[in-house]
């Protein structure tokens, strides 16, 4: 009887010594998920996704809080890699937090700005310089293309445009294949 | 490792035997081009602007130095005196877009040259001598244009110097024309070439079908110690991997360079210019080039003034012929098109071929890929051509990636051999340009998300800071506030009066 009550209860303590450690270990594999989703993600930090950027979405996604087609800039490329990335669906874009576009950079209309260096504050990637009073300029090498600045913008001087290609691909051959 | 060379002739995979074609331009010895009205040179060196340091207006005389750069590119000298017209955007060779280029305007009579002092290449420092390489501006002549002076200045330790005569694409033949007529030239610049990466053995490889090159060099490199080989004639022998291995035996590993081997291979033009700026003080500013195709009335080798535009070039060969269709830099294999003969040559312009109407029609439209290996039996980097093809037609780029794109050499044998007709590497060179845009999406997203972390630590700090200095104010009542700003005022003016 004693022998018994006692090797269960040894049993028990190994388990339960067992259990902790597997779930230590666990947790460093979530940060990886969060590593290998947020890899995935463009970066652009523009907060579509409802999440204050890129990582917190990542955490979400790992958590399973947040579906992986809450990303317009990655687009249907994003939720490829994603999909494969956690073995899911493939689905399309939610349209609810936006649509996909080509990639676009802010522009200041620096004849209206009037140095109110709000936009300054919004800007996820510090892609904006000026100092109060002075006139700001957008650096569209680092500009994400996220809008986060158009908003607050009292004057109205930001724009959006389509973002110089990083690199002109050589064309695809037609296909002239006849049936 | 030490190489033996010459006990076997080794074999690379695939290739293709090609009617040569050569002889229609070497009818007799390379002259002097002459001097068009002027000169277009490009800034741009594998994908980095040079900066220029002449202003537009400015008078240049020929051999002066017009654009360096910080970083690893070439110097650009003034091939002929002349004033620069401009510094600005210009269509050129085997781009898209136009890109920033010099036009200077030559002298119509003499030119007024200002050189470097010659050395003597057996007493010289290595030093010196590698530095005059790096003034003079060589760079591989061979394609790539690669710094001549960073490759001999490797750290490796070389035991096999290959100066490559083998020349395999059809039509193009300004090398062979070199060797015929300057043997002694391209021999002195593989001896300096030897001196400076301190090879064991030097070998200068030429094709099987060179018979009047192997007379002329044969009797150049008696007692030098360097020796000449003749390697069958099977395209892409040429091919700087595809040489080596046919040599030695020794393939070089994907993503590897030769000097991993122990191997550095420079080609007979690059060691010709390289013996020009040791012995005579000549940067490099002209190079041969093949004006040829049944599109040009007398095919011919010349000594082209680097910038020269290539109808300047074609009017050398007679002018083009009645059914001339297209203009190609390079040969019929891997070749571009030009859009006008307008454009100007390039240190990479080894020739110029105008192609006829039989040349180009494609007797079938491009079908599907059937399978049938063709294109795997002739790659010399064996690859898979047929499953490449597919991968990027469904732009798996992952796959393509692993199925290792980056190793192809855009040889043009899979196309050639693929009874389908598929332009192949037209496929291949969209699909390299989509990989690097990845890349560099890549690096971006990777930029602007240590941006965003950087900013979100500064703020984090910059709300720490803010709350330090609120506790203390809370901690404090007025007067006591007020005797420490006293005293902190005072400790500053007694540190001032003691400095």
């Amino acid at each position: 009887m004693l022998t018994g009550l006692l090797t269960i209860a040894v049993l028990l303590l190994l388990v339960g010594v067992l259990l902790g450690w597997a779930s230590g270990k666990a947790r460093s594999d979530d940060s990886q998920i969060v590593e290998a989703v947020l890899e995935r993600l463009p970066q652009t930090q523009c907060a579509q996704c409802g999440f204050p950027g890129c990582r917190p979405y990542a955490q979400a996604i790992a958590r399973g809080e947040a579906d992986i087609n809450q990303c317009p800039p990655g687009g249907q490329q994003t939720i490829r890699g994603l999909a494969e990335l956690l073995d899911r669906e493939v689905v399309p874009l939610n349209a609810e937090f936006g649509e996909e576009k080509p990639p676009e950079v802010a522009m200041i209309d620096e004849s209206r700005c009037i140095g109110c260096v709000l936009c300054i504050k919004a800007c996820p990637v510090d892609a904006i310089v000026g100092a109060p009073h002075r006139m700001h300029t957008v650096l569209a090498e680092e500009c994400t293309g996220c809008e986060l600045c158009v908003a607050p913008c009292p004057v109205d001087c930001i724009d959006m445009q389509p973002a110089r290609p990083l690199l002109s691909l050589y064309p695809q051959p037609q296909h002239s294949r006849s049936a | 490792m030490k190489y033996e060379l010459g006990k076997r002739v080794w074999r690379f995979h695939g290739g293709l035997k090609l009617r040569h074609w050569k002889q229609i331009a070497l009818q007799a010895p390379p002259e002097f081009a002459g001097v068009p009205s002027s000169l277009t040179l490009s800034l741009v060196h594998r994908g980095r602007v040079s900066d220029p340091v002449v202003g537009e207006g400015d008078r240049v005389l020929q051999g002066q130095c017009i654009a360096q750069s910080i970083d690893s590119s070439p110097r650009i000298h003034a091939p002929w005196s002349g004033t620069v017209r401009t510094i600005r955007a210009q269509p050129l060779i085997g781009y898209q877009e136009p890109q920033p280029a010099i036009v200077i305007d030559t002298d119509e009579a003499d030119t007024e040259s200002v050189g470097m002092d010659a050395l003597d290449w057996q007493s010289a420092s290595r030093e010196a001598l590698l530095e005059r390489c790096s003034d003079a501006g060589i760079v591989g002549l061979g394609g790539a244009l690669f710094p001549t002076d960073r490759k001999l200045r490797g750290q490796q330790k070389i035991d096999l110097l290959i100066i490559n005569g083998a020349e395999c694409e059809p039509y193009i033949a300004c090398d062979e024309s070199l060797m015929r007529s300057d043997p002694e030239r391209v021999v002195l610049g593989s001896r300096i070439a030897a001196r400076l990466c301190e090879a064991a053995t030097t070998v200068i490889a030429i094709e099987d079908q060179m018979g009047a090159v192997q007379t002329g060099l044969s009797a150049a490199v008696k007692d030098t110690g360097i020796e000449v080989f003749k390697v069958p004639t099977i395209y892409p022998e040429g091919g700087e991997r595809q040489l080596i291995q046919v040599l030695t035996g020794e393939e070089v590993p994907s993503g590897g360079l030769p000097q991993d081997l122990g191997i550095v291979c420079l080609n007979v033009a690059t060691v010709a210019a390289l013996a020009d700026a040791v012995v005579e003080g000549r940067p490099l500013t002209r190079r041969t080039v093949t004006v040829t195709g049944h599109g040009v009335s007398h095919p011919l080798n010349v000594h082209a003034l680097i910038g020269t535009p290539a109808r300047f070039l074609i009017d050398k060969a007679g002018g083009y012929t009645e059914n001339v269709r297209r203009i190609v830099m390079g040969g019929p294999m891997m070749g571009v098109p030009l859009r006008d003969d307008d454009q100007c040559i390039s240190s990479a312009t080894n020739c110029l071929l105008a192609l006829v109407e039989s040349d180009i029609v494609r007797s079938v439209p491009e079908l599907p890929c059937i399978r049938c290996m063709e294109c795997v039996r002739v790659c010399p980097a064996q690859l898979m051509p047929q499953l490449l093809f597919t991968e990027i037609t469904n732009k798996n780029w992952e796959t393509v990636e692993g199925l290792s794109l980056a190793d192809c050499i855009e040889c043009g044998c899979c196309a050639y051999a693929c009874p389908s007709q598929i332009p192949l590497v037209d496929y291949y060179r969209h699909g390299k340009s989509a990989l690097r845009l990845r890349e560099l999406e890549s690096a971006r997203a990777d930029k602007a998300r240590k941006r965003h972390e950087a900013r979100d630590q500064r703020l984090a700090r910059e709300e720490q800071e803010a709350q330090r200095v609120l506790e203390r104010k809370e901690s404090m009542s007025k007067s006591d506030a007020i005797r420490a700003a006293v005293e902190r005022a005072k400790k500053k003016k007694q540190d001032s009066d003691e400095a």
